[in-house]
């Protein structure tokens, strides 16, 4: 299999409140042939926030850790693991892409530190990555263990699908319709259900708690109604509101016979790609996803009727 | 010529009777719109359809409706594109989502919509009368050109996922409507205007960043885009605090990232609450609150090795020499007189080919042109 250098741009959370993430990836890349250079000097996105706050200043952020990214040796392109991530950086080259003068502005502040940015860098969420460059016939080959009878509702979490334009969705890059080819590919079954992309509401769970919590339940009542097993989602912010938040969300929407496990995505890769439950952190979830793991064996089974 | 199946969603309310979905085909070439598509249909098979249509190009803002899941207008998407977006061959056909259905594709634009942008005054408060023509510089009239393309069509509303679980919230087409003023320098309401909808709970801090409005806006209008420049000019220059904390909560984010270059979610909950103060963050009441009712799942999140108890008292960080230069962007950028900002939808895309003219450029961003603030 081909062996590809990426400059790997992990985020905040999946180093902080989603560590299972960021371990499970560090797992299945070499079984994909990804070979992960971390972006450690890399600073936060902004997540949107900081964008709101200040553009120059999130752009030069962003344009730092491009830069570093563009330096990094062998590197075929940028991956991220969070759809947020992905759409704040993206938000960002569009600007320093499109505009020449506003590039030179940014790159004059970062030349102080021997850094620049060349436009035109390619950064993928992995999803894309899997679909795109590492094939779904490959990773069809890969899975040892098929997801047979799983049923997983895709979610995808608002910055990898929208706008469209900015984030090249297209005819050919269809990006917004991965994750049922992803999960297919893994052996499992796709549920299709109303919020597959639609908003988790982790943006306002401070400022709006109510009607974040409602999205939340709202969306995972749907899933649990359309019968899914579990969800996925490649946003570690999408996971803390409906994993971390779901006993609340539940409340919230007054469905209390909700316990719908969320997985990340390399988690459902790597359970396909054989290895186990523990292994990829899935007992770290605050809904722990053990009506599809039968724990003595760790194999994936399906719920029974 | 080629056809094309419509499911069409009918509900009249005043009979009673449960919506129902309905399935015509029609003959109509690819780059027809949807909304001539209706119309065969009214003039074909049933011509008791109700649907709200007028000028047929894309101006008059009349025929908003839902097609295969996205809110646009019908005489503005072509049968292909929606096709495209079909799960199952036919083109689904919707009313707008978020408002009562009067009839078929028809909603109540005025028991939502328009009581929405009535909420924002939406018209030029300017104060005494000038006593002569009121001149403004061109580049400031630019920069509210977008929210003034709008025509008003509610697609925006329609597809608004906050909207759909809180409909008390303002929502996007008012929202880009009231940055239509606060961003005309003849307007003397500025602070006013953002106060009032800072101090709604269903207001400035509600819109979750979902880009939904972005991509159903047949005009380019972006409202979400201008409802962050809201939250800019409320928070920086203005100084308001709203009802949401969602002041707080971005200052959280910018002093966060300052001290540590990367976020740290155990200390963004407590400050957005509480405030960034030396008594504020985890040590005040508010954020205390807050924690006490997260307690169950907090405990959960610990017990699973999720959070580490030290991650709270110790959040991660860049290493100090990346740290270092965070901090110097931050004084740089931050020590500029005016924020530099760039709308694409004024300066447009670079032409291929880089007309990169570096040495022309001024080291000064402030004495640059094209840019607004």
């Amino acid at each position: 299999m081909t062996t590809r250098t990426v400059a790997y741009w992990p985020g905040c959370v999946s180093r902080g409140f989603t560590p299972e993430l960021h371990g499970a990836m560090a797992l299945v890349a070499p079984k994909l042939g990804l070979n992960l250079v971390q972006l450690d000097r890399g600073s936060c996105t902004g997540a949107g926030v900081l964008a709101e706050h200040n553009q120059e200043l999130t752009d030069t952020l962003n344009g730092r850790t491009f830069a570093l990214a563009q330096k990094v040796d062998q590197a075929e392109f940028m991956m991220n693991i969070c759809s947020t991530c992905q759409g704040a950086q993206s938000e960002s080259q569009e600007r320093l892409d499109a505009n020449a003068e506003y590039r030179h502005t940014v790159n004059h502040t970062l030349a102080q530190f021997g850094l620049s940015y060349d436009k035109g860098i390619v950064n993928k969420n992995f999803l894309w990555v899997l679909v795109e460059d590492i094939g779904l016939d490959v990773l069809k080959s890969l899975v040892v263990k098929p997801l047979t009878d799983l049923k997983v509702g895709p979610f995808y979490g608002c910055y990898i699908v929208r706008p469209v334009d900015r984030l090249g969705i297209d005819e050919d890059n269809p990006r917004d319709t991965y994750l049922p080819k992803v999960i297919e590919a893994l052996g499992g079954t796709v549920i299709d259900y109303a919020g597959s992309h639609k908003c988790c509401g982790f943006p306002i769970i401070t400022m709006n708690k109510e009607a974040s919590l409602k999205q939340a339940g709202t969306h995972l009542t749907d899933g649990q109604n359309a019968g899914a097993d579990a969800l996925v989602t490649p946003c570690p912010l999408c996971h803390l509101n409906l994993d971390m938040q779901q006993p609340v969300a539940k409340k919230a929407v007054g469905n209390f016979d909700l316990d719908m496990p969320v997985l990340h995505l390399p988690q459902l890769v790597g359970l396909a790609l054989g290895f186990s439950a523990k292994e990829l952190g899935l007992n770290k979830h605050v809904v722990r996803p053990t009506k599809l793991i039968d724990w003595t064996e760790t194999v994936v089974a399906s719920v029974p009727a | 010529m080629p056809e094309f199946t419509l499911r069409i969603r009918r509900y009249n309310p005043e009979t009673g009777a449960a919506p129902y979905w309905d399935r015509y085909t029609v003959d109509l070439e690819p780059h027809r719109s949807v909304l001539e598509g209706i119309l065969q249909v009214k003039d074909r098979f049933d011509s008791s359809i109700g649907v709200r249509c007028s000028c047929r190009a894309a101006i008059c803002g009349s025929c908003g409706m839902t097609i295969n899941g996205k809110a646009g207008l019908a005489c503005h998407t072509h049968l292909s594109e929606a096709m495209s977006r079909s799960k199952d061959g036919t083109i689904e056909i919707q009313p707008l989502g978020n408002m009562p259905v009067i009839k078929d594709l028809i909603v109540d634009m005025d028991a939502v919509h328009w009581k929405k942008v009535n909420r924002v005054t939406p018209w030029l408060l300017s104060g005494d009368l000038p006593e002569r023509e009121h001149i403004v510089p061109r580049e400031s009239m630019v920069d509210v050109t977008q929210p003034m393309a709008c025509i008003q069509c509610g697609s925006c509303v329609g597809d608004c996922l906050a909207m759909e679980v809180d409909p008390d919230f303002i929502g996007p087409a008012a929202l880009a409507k009231a940055y239509r003023f606060v961003g005309d320098p003849r307007d003397v309401q500025h602070e006013q205007r953002l106060k009032d909808l800072a101090d709604d709970p269903h207001g400035l801090y509600t819109c979750t960043h979902c880009f939904k409005c972005i991509e159903a806006c047949p005009k380019g209008v972006a409202p979400m885009n201008q409802i962050m420049r809201l939250r800019r000019i409320a928070g920086q220059d203005h100084h308001i605090e709203d009802v949401n904390n969602g002041e707080r909560h971005e200052e959280a984010f910018v002093v966060l990232l300052q001290k540590y270059g990367l976020l740290s979610e155990a200390d963004v909950v407590p400050r957005s609450y509480g405030g960034n103060g030396l008594t504020g963050g985890k040590l005040s009441p508010k954020s205390g609150e807050q924690v006490f009712q997260s307690l169950p799942f907090l405990a959960k999140a610990v017990l699973r090795g999720k959070v580490k108890i030290s991650q709270t008292l110790f959040p991660h960080k860049l290493d100090s020499e990346s740290l270092a230069e965070v901090k110097k962007i931050y004084k740089d950028v931050k020590g500029r007189e005016e924020r530099l900002e760039l709308n694409l939808y004024i300066t447009g895309y670079d032409e291929d080919g880089d007309p990169t003219t570096s040495e022309a450029i001024p080291d000064n961003p402030n004495e640059k042109a094209g840019a607004t603030a």
